[in-house]
């Protein structure tokens, strides 16, 4: 994949490593309650690996996926993303690492009702501030990428929920990301659709994209290369026993 | 992201959302065209109030008669006096003395009522000169004006104003016919031409409502009065209306010699000018156009506020959206940008609507209302200027609350 051709070129990856938390914790806190719903995560995922963070609701992990995502910043601890330390970024400036360094793939699909398939694909581009023709180009090459070359003008509400989600897949994709993050991508799909987008995103990998997958589902999660549970804002690795019990 | 695109992005959002779009236009449209159309009512008002009183000539000084003091010593309203005479008459009539004075109409005037055949009309007639005619601006629809032979053989003759015409003589051609006065009979033996300006201007007396008389036939047969040689007012018209001043000048340096007296502030008469009646009637109507624009600003500002409250509707509806530009990338202030635009976009549409509603309604509008309506370029412009003003006065609070959601609390909303 070429890099993008757009923007102030991205720094170079030191040896590989797209995502580093270090003893990342993160609090809420309603009036004088506080709720601690990440007790101090660390984590390196490396260049082009496929992983799955797996949880039942409440462990942590939609706020996990905020940090990832750049949505939220921690209470304390550090973020790596690409090298950089976006944990201390201003809300503009990580505003652009999410349109350069992150592709969405979202449980509601999340698409502009009032848009066209290419036009939803086009909108980081549109961000990114590159020119007109350059977004449309790129948007139709990744409609094909994602098999919806025919679908291109179709409007969201024309097209079944797995198409949805493959044109996400498709904006996830415009901006040659480093880190596609995909938050239940199946959970609003029937099993056909589903296992559609699982291969496809099979396929990402083997082109050799970083994938993280969150979910709640071990089936979902097997798809992956390697799968991180998480519980009481606490990660696990290799825990095959607590994989077993929510299985 | 350029502002072109922001544009675009904007303009998608009001056209993605009609409905909505065109009832939040409509609020300013209206707003718009009120104000557009009572200040143009203002200014159509004021100008035909200033054309109506030039008509009666911007080069006219009319000299009225002082207070009287009665015998107890209170001094009564300004005319009630008798000090004017034919003699001033005379004397501001010769070249020599006034040389900037054209010429000079004497008027006597009472209401009397005139009678022909079975209907009586009461009216103001007025004796005068010759020169009345051309001191008053005025010309003949028919017949001929009273002449210097009727003036010295006391001739019962009248000229008569067009609506007073009409209302005596209904269908008959008025030239001929007999009015009885205070039970003198007078020959009509001409009519004026009307001045076109009688139905609309309610304030002033109506000058097509008159009957001209020589003011030696009044003095001697109509009016009784107590001295033949007064005269209730002097009509002065000056060169041109440059040498108005001048004119006004040696009115009053000879009034005061004649009168013998020696103060001008004992003066026992005033002169008027018509552009001092002009100043006044137009400053009562600047008056009710601020009031009338006044009350339409307020529409406009309530459209305003309709145009904020759709945008705060508009951001609460459209929450995930905003959610979503974020995590795809955009910045507070490309989401504050996109809903400014949003927001003046409606603005100006309902401007230029609203200017267009204006224009429709000052060319149907007056054959309703009886009014001119004047549409300037200068209102028209300020009009848009003001509604693209409105939409981004009433668009920032909305726009920066937007700017200021946070990304997850707005994709989290289901």
């Amino acid at each position: 994949m070429t890099s993008p051709t757009y923007g102030a070129p991205l720094p170079e990856t030191p040896d590989g490593v797209v995502i580093e938390l270090e003893r990342v914790t993160k609090v809420y806190r309603t009036g004088s309650i506080a709720v601690a719903a990440l007790r101090g995560v660390s984590l390196t995922i490396t260049q082009g690996e496929y992983v799955a963070v797996i949880g039942p609701s409440g462990s942590g992990k939609s706020t996990l996926m905020h940090i990832l995502g750049c949505l939220d910043t921690p209470t304390s601890g550090a973020y790596h993303l690409a090298g950089e330390n976006v944990s201390i970024m201003s809300e503009t400036a990580l505003a652009e690492v999410r349109n350069m360094r992150i592709g969405f793939v979202f449980q509601q699909f999340n698409l502009l009702a009032s848009m066209l398939a290419w036009q939803n694909v086009e909108l980081p581009l549109v961000y990114a501030g590159v020119p007109r023709a350059e977004r449309k180009e790129r948007a139709m090459e990744a409609l094909a990428r994602v098999g919806l070359a025919g679908r291109v003008n179709h409007r969201p509400g024309e097209l079944s929920g797995g198409q949805q989600q493959r044109v996400a897949v498709a904006r996830a994709l415009v901006t040659e990301p480093d880190l596609i993050l995909a938050d239940e991508p199946t959970g609003n799909l029937d099993s056909v659709s589903a296992a559609d987008v699982l291969r496809l995103m099979d396929e990402l990998h083997q082109a050799g994209r970083t994938l993280v997958l969150i979910t709640h589902d071990a089936e979902v999660a097997s798809a992956s290369g390697r799968v991180l549970g998480i519980r009481d804002g606490l990660l696990t690795e290799n825990d095959d026993r607590y994989l077993e019990s929510i299985r | 992201m350029s502002w072109l695109e922001t544009f675009r992005t904007g303009v998608n959002g009001v056209r993605s959302h009609r409905l909505r779009s065109a009832l939040t236009v409509l609020g300013i449209l209206i707003g718009i065209a009120a104000v557009i159309l009572t200040v143009g009512l203002g200014e159509g008002a004021q100008g035909q109030v200033t054309s109506e009183i030039t008509a009666l000539g911007s080069n006219v000084l009319t000299i009225s008669p002082g207070s009287s003091t009665s015998s107890t010593g209170i001094r009564q309203a300004l005319g009630t006096a008798s000090t004017l005479t034919l003699s001033d008459v005379s004397a501001l009539a010769n070249p020599t003395v006034a040389p900037d004075i054209k010429a000079v109409a004497p008027i006597t005037s009472s209401s009397e009522t005139l009678t022909a055949g079975t209907s009586t009309w009461t009216t103001s007639v007025q004796g005068s000169t010759p020169t009345w005619l051309t001191v008053r601006g005025r010309n003949l629809a028919q017949g001929r004006f009273i002449d210097n032979q009727d003036v010295a053989d006391h001739a019962a003759v009248t000229v008569l104003g067009a609506t007073t015409a009409s209302e005596l003589f209904r269908g008959i051609d008025p030239v001929g016919q007999t009015v009885d006065v205070n039970g003198v009979p007078l020959t009509v033996v001409g009519v004026l031409t009307s001045t076109g300006s009688s139905s609309s201007s309610s304030s002033t007396t109506d000058p097509d409502d008159l009957s001209v008389i020589p003011i030696s036939t009044g003095a001697e047969r109509i009016f009784g009065g107590t001295s033949r040689n007064s005269v209730s007012s002097i009509a002065v018209q000056a060169r041109s209306s440059g040498d108005l001043t001048a004119a006004y000048q040696e009115a009053d340096h000879l009034l005061l010699q004649l009168h013998g007296i020696t103060t001008p502030t004992n003066a026992d008469f005033t002169i008027t000018s018509e552009q001092s009646l002009i100043s006044t009637a137009t400053s009562v109507d600047r008056t009710l156009t601020i009031l009338l624009a006044g009350v339409a600003g307020i529409s406009l500002l309530v459209g305003g506020i309709g145009v904020m409250n759709i945008m705060l509707v508009s951001v609460t509806e459209r929450i995930r959206e905003i959610g979503l530009r974020k995590a795809l990338g955009a910045t507070p202030r490309v989401i504050r940008r996109q809903f400014l635009v949003e927001a003046s976009v409606l603005g100006l549409i309902g401007g230029a609507l609203g200017a267009l509603l204006g224009i429709i309604g000052a060319t149907f509008l007056p054959g309703v209302v009886g009014d001119p309506i004047t549409i300037s370029p200068t209102a028209m412009a300020g009009a848009l200027v003001v509604a693209l003003a409105i939409g981004i006065a009433f668009g920032v609070y909305p726009a920066s609350r937007a700017a200021h959601l946070a990304p997850i609390d707005a994709l989290r909303n289901e």
